[in-house]
C-alpha cells in the first residue's frame, strides 16, 4: 500500500498540517492526545474535509481540493476500529459483523465469514446482543465488523485505550493476526509506545497538529529513553517455559532468563525496563539478582542525560541505561564485554 | 356504541353524543399523530444532523405553535384554508372542503402538537453517539441507509415518547379546533368541545364532569406510557 497525503485544516485552536508518504502495510501514528491523530484518521476516512490538499491511496484519489474530489466515507473502503467499540446496540453480534459485509460490492468480498469468526473466536457469541459482551469481546466484534467490510485500509484508532491492562495485550495478537491473515494494510494510532512497537515497525510522530518525524518504532523508543520515567522498555517474546525452583526459566540469547512472573503458556511477552539492568565490569562473586548474563556491547547512544547501552547475548538484544559517569568508569564502548544483572522480579508479563 | 354495563346507573353518565365525542377525539388524535410523524422525523433529522443556513429560523417556526395561543393558530389556519384563503381557494377549485370538517380538526391538532413531537424526537436523536453514525458510513452505508438502519431504530424510544405526548395534546386540543372545525356534535365535536358545550348550559354540570373524568383517565394512561418511554431513553447509553 502507498498512501500519499498532503493536507491542511485550520481549527479554532490549532492548525493541522501533514505532508507524508506511507509505503508500509503496517504503520503507526504516534502522538499524545490533541496532537492531531484523530484529525488525520477523520480525513483519511472521509469524515473530515481538509481545507486544502490531496489524499491518494495507491492510484486512487480520495480527496483533492485542486480537482474538487472528495469521496464520501462509504466510497473510500477505509474502515475504522474506534476507541470505543461503537457497535450498533440494536443489532446482534451477527448483524453487527455483517453490517459492512452486506454493503460491500460483491467483487470486493474476499473475506470468508466463517474463517474470520473462528480467528476471532466469536463462534459462541453470534446470536447474542452486544450490550452484555465484555470489553474485550466487544472490541473483537468491532474488529471483525471492520475487517468484514473488506476495506483496503484499516484505521485502528487507539483500539485498546478503553480496555484495562490485562485485556489490552490480549487483543494485540488478534489485531495482528487478522490483518496479516487477510492481508489488510493498517495504520495503528496510539499514544502508547509499547503498543506501537508491538503493532508496527515504522511510525509517524505527530505533535501540535503536525507530522514532526517519520522513524522506526525502536528508534523512537531509544530517543525517548532519557526523557521517559520508565526508560526504554525491552520487549521480550519468550517461549517454552520450564519451572526451576519456583521461577520460570526461558531460553534467551546464549543462556536463559529466570522470571518470577512467568506463566505456563507456551509463548509470552515480557517488558523489562532499561532502568532495571545493572551493568558490572567483572563477574560479581555473589549477587541476589537471579540473572547474570555475559554480554557484549553492540553500540551506545545518548538520550537526554542518559546513555543507552545495547547489549548482545547470542541472538538476544537488550538495552540498558546508565549515566555518562558510569560509561567512563566501566569504559563502555562498542565491543566491550560486560555482565548484566537483572532481578527475576523485574520482568512484567504483558501478554 | 354498545354498553356492557348500565352506564346510567354508574357514577359516570355518558350519552351517545359523548361516546361520539370520545370516538372523534381518539380518531383526531391518532390521525394528527400519524400525519405529523413523517414531517416530525424529517424536521428532527434536519435540525440534529444537517448543517444548513436558516436552521435557527426553522427551529423558531417549528416551536411557534408552542407559545402562540391555539386560537391564533386556528385563526391563521382559517385565513389560509377558508373559502377565500390562499390554499382554501385552490382546494375548493379542486372540490375539497376542509373548514368545519374532521380533517380540519386533524390539521389543527397536528399543528399545535407538532413542536412536542419534534422536541422528543430531537432529544432521542441527539442521544445517539455520533461515532455510531460515522461507523455506519465508513462501513459503506450511504446517508439514507444510515438513517434507516441506525438513526431511526435508535430513535424509537424518542418516537414513542413524542407520539404519546402529541397524542395526549391532540386529545385536549380546543382553541384551534373550535375555530377551523366548529363544534358540530357527531361530526367535529371532540371531548373538549363537548365539555365546553355542557359547561355553557346551566343544567349539564354532571355530564361535563363525566367527560372530564374520561379525559383525565385518557391523559393519565397516555402520560404513564410517555414517562415509561422517557425513562427507557434515559437509561440507554
Amino acid at each position: 500500500m502507498v498512501l500519499r497525503m498532503t493536507a491542511r485544516k485550520s481549527f479554532a485552536t490549532f492548525t493541522f498540517s501533514a505532508d507524508v508518504t506511507i509505503r508500509d502495510d503496517r504503520f503507526g501514528i504516534f502522538g499524545v492526545s490533541g496532537s492531531g491523530k484523530s484529525t488525520l484518521v477523520g480525513m483519511l476516512a472521509g469524515l473530515l474535509e481538509p481545507d486544502t490538499g490531496e489524499i491518494m491511496l495507491d492510484d486512487d484519489c480520495l480527496f483533492s481540493s485542486a480537482k474538487r474530489i472528495n469521496l464520501r466515507p462509504e466510497q473510500r473502503r477505509v474502515a475504522i476500529v474506534f476507541q470505543q467499540h461503537c457497535l450498533f446496540p440494536h443489532l446482534s453480534v451477527m448483524n453487527n459483523l455483517l453490517y459492512g459485509f452486506k454493503r460491500c460490492p460483491p467483487e470486493h468480498r474476499s473475506i470468508d465469514f466463517d474463517t474470520l469468526v473462528s480467528v476471532l473466536k466469536l463462534e459462541g457469541l453470534l446470536g447474542r446482543g452486544v450490550t452484555n459482551l465484555s470489553g474485550g469481546e466487544k472490541q473483537r466484534v468491532a474488529l471483525g465488523r471492520a475487517i468484514l467490510a473488506n476495506p483496503r485500509l484499516l484505521l485502528m484508532d487507539e483500539p485498546m485505550s478503553a480496555l484495562d491492562d490485562a485485556l489490552r495485550f490480549q487483543i494485540i495478537p488478534y489485531l495482528k493476526s487478522v490483518s496479516e491473515q487477510f492481508r489488510i494494510p493498517y495504520l495503528f494510532i496510539s499514544h502508547s509506545l509499547v503498543e506501537m512497537r508491538l503493532m508496527a515497525e515504522q511510525v509517524l510522530v505527530m505533535s501540535g497538529g503536525a507530522v514532526v518525524e517519520q522513524t522506526s518504532t525502536d528508534q523512537l523508543a531509544r530517543s525517548r529513553m532519557g526523557h521517559s520515567p520508565v526508560g526504554y522498555i525491552n520487549l521480550l517474546r519468550l517461549s517454552r517455559p520450564r519451572l526451576d525452583n519456583g521461577l520460570f526459566s526461558y531460553a534467551w540469547g546464549a543462556g536463559e532468563l529466570l522470571i518470577s512472573a512467568g506463566s505456563d503458556q507456551q509463548e509470552a511477552i515480557f517488558e523489562l525496563s532499561s532502568k532495571d539492568i545493572i551493568l558490572c565490569k567483572m563477574h560479581p562473586e555473589a549477587i541476589s539478582a537471579r540473572n547474570l548474563l555475559k554480554c557484549s556491547v553492540v553500540s551506545t547512544f545518548e538520550s537526554g542525560n542518559k546513555v543507552g547501552v545495547e547489549l548482545a547475548s547470542g541472538e538476544g538484544r537488550l538495552v540498558a541505561e546508565v549515566v555518562p559517569q558510569a560509561v567512563e568508569e566501566l569504559r563502555i564502548a562498542a565491543g566491550s564485554e560486560l555482565y548484566a544483572a537483572i532481578k527475576a522480579s523485574a520482568f512484567r508479563r504483558i501478554g | 356504541m354498545p354498553l356492557n354495563y348500565d352506564a346510567r346507573q354508574s357514577m359516570i353518565t355518558l350519552s351517545p353524543t359523548d361516546f361520539d365525542a370520545i370516538r372523534l377525539s381518539v380518531q383526531v388524535a391518532i390521525a394528527a399523530t400519524l400525519l405529523s410523524l413523517p414531517f416530525g422525523l424529517a424536521v428532527a433529522y434536519l435540525i440534529t444532523f444537517v448543517k444548513f443556513r436558516g436552521k435557527l429560523l426553522l427551529e423558531v417556526v417549528v416551536n411557534l405553535p408552542l407559545t402562540m395561543p391555539p386560537v391564533v393558530v386556528g385563526y391563521l389556519l382559517l385565513l389560509l384554508l377558508g373559502k377565500h384563503g390562499w390554499l382554501g381557494s385552490l382546494l375548493s377549485a379542486a372540490g375539497i372542503r376542509l373548514i368545519f370538517t374532521l380533517k380540519a380538526a386533524v390539521i389543527a391538532s397536528a399543528l399545535v402538537g407538532f413542536p412536542l413531537l419534534v422536541r422528543s424526537l430531537r432529544t432521542g436523536m441527539e442521544a445517539i453517539d455520533p461515532q455510531l453514525i460515522n461507523a455506519s458510513r465508513t462501513l459503506g452505508a450511504r446517508w439514507y441507509d444510515t438513517l434507516f438502519t441506525v438513526i431511526l431504530p435508535l430513535s424509537v424510544p424518542g418516537l414513542v415518547a413524542g407520539s404519546s405526548l402529541m397524542f395526549a395534546r391532540s386529545l385536549g386540543e380546543f382553541g384551534a379546533t373550535i375555530i377551523v372545525a366548529g363544534n358540530i356534535p357527531g361530526v367535529t365535536q371532540t371531548i373538549p368541545l363537548a365539555i365546553y358545550e355542557y359547561a355553557s348550559s346551566p343544567t349539564s354540570g354532571d355530564m361535563a364532569l363525566s367527560l372530564c373524568l374520561v379525559s383525565v383517565a385518557l391523559s393519565i394512561v397516555v402520560l404513564f406510557l410517555h414517562e415509561m418511554m422517557a425513562k427507557k431513553m434515559a437509561r440507554r447509553d
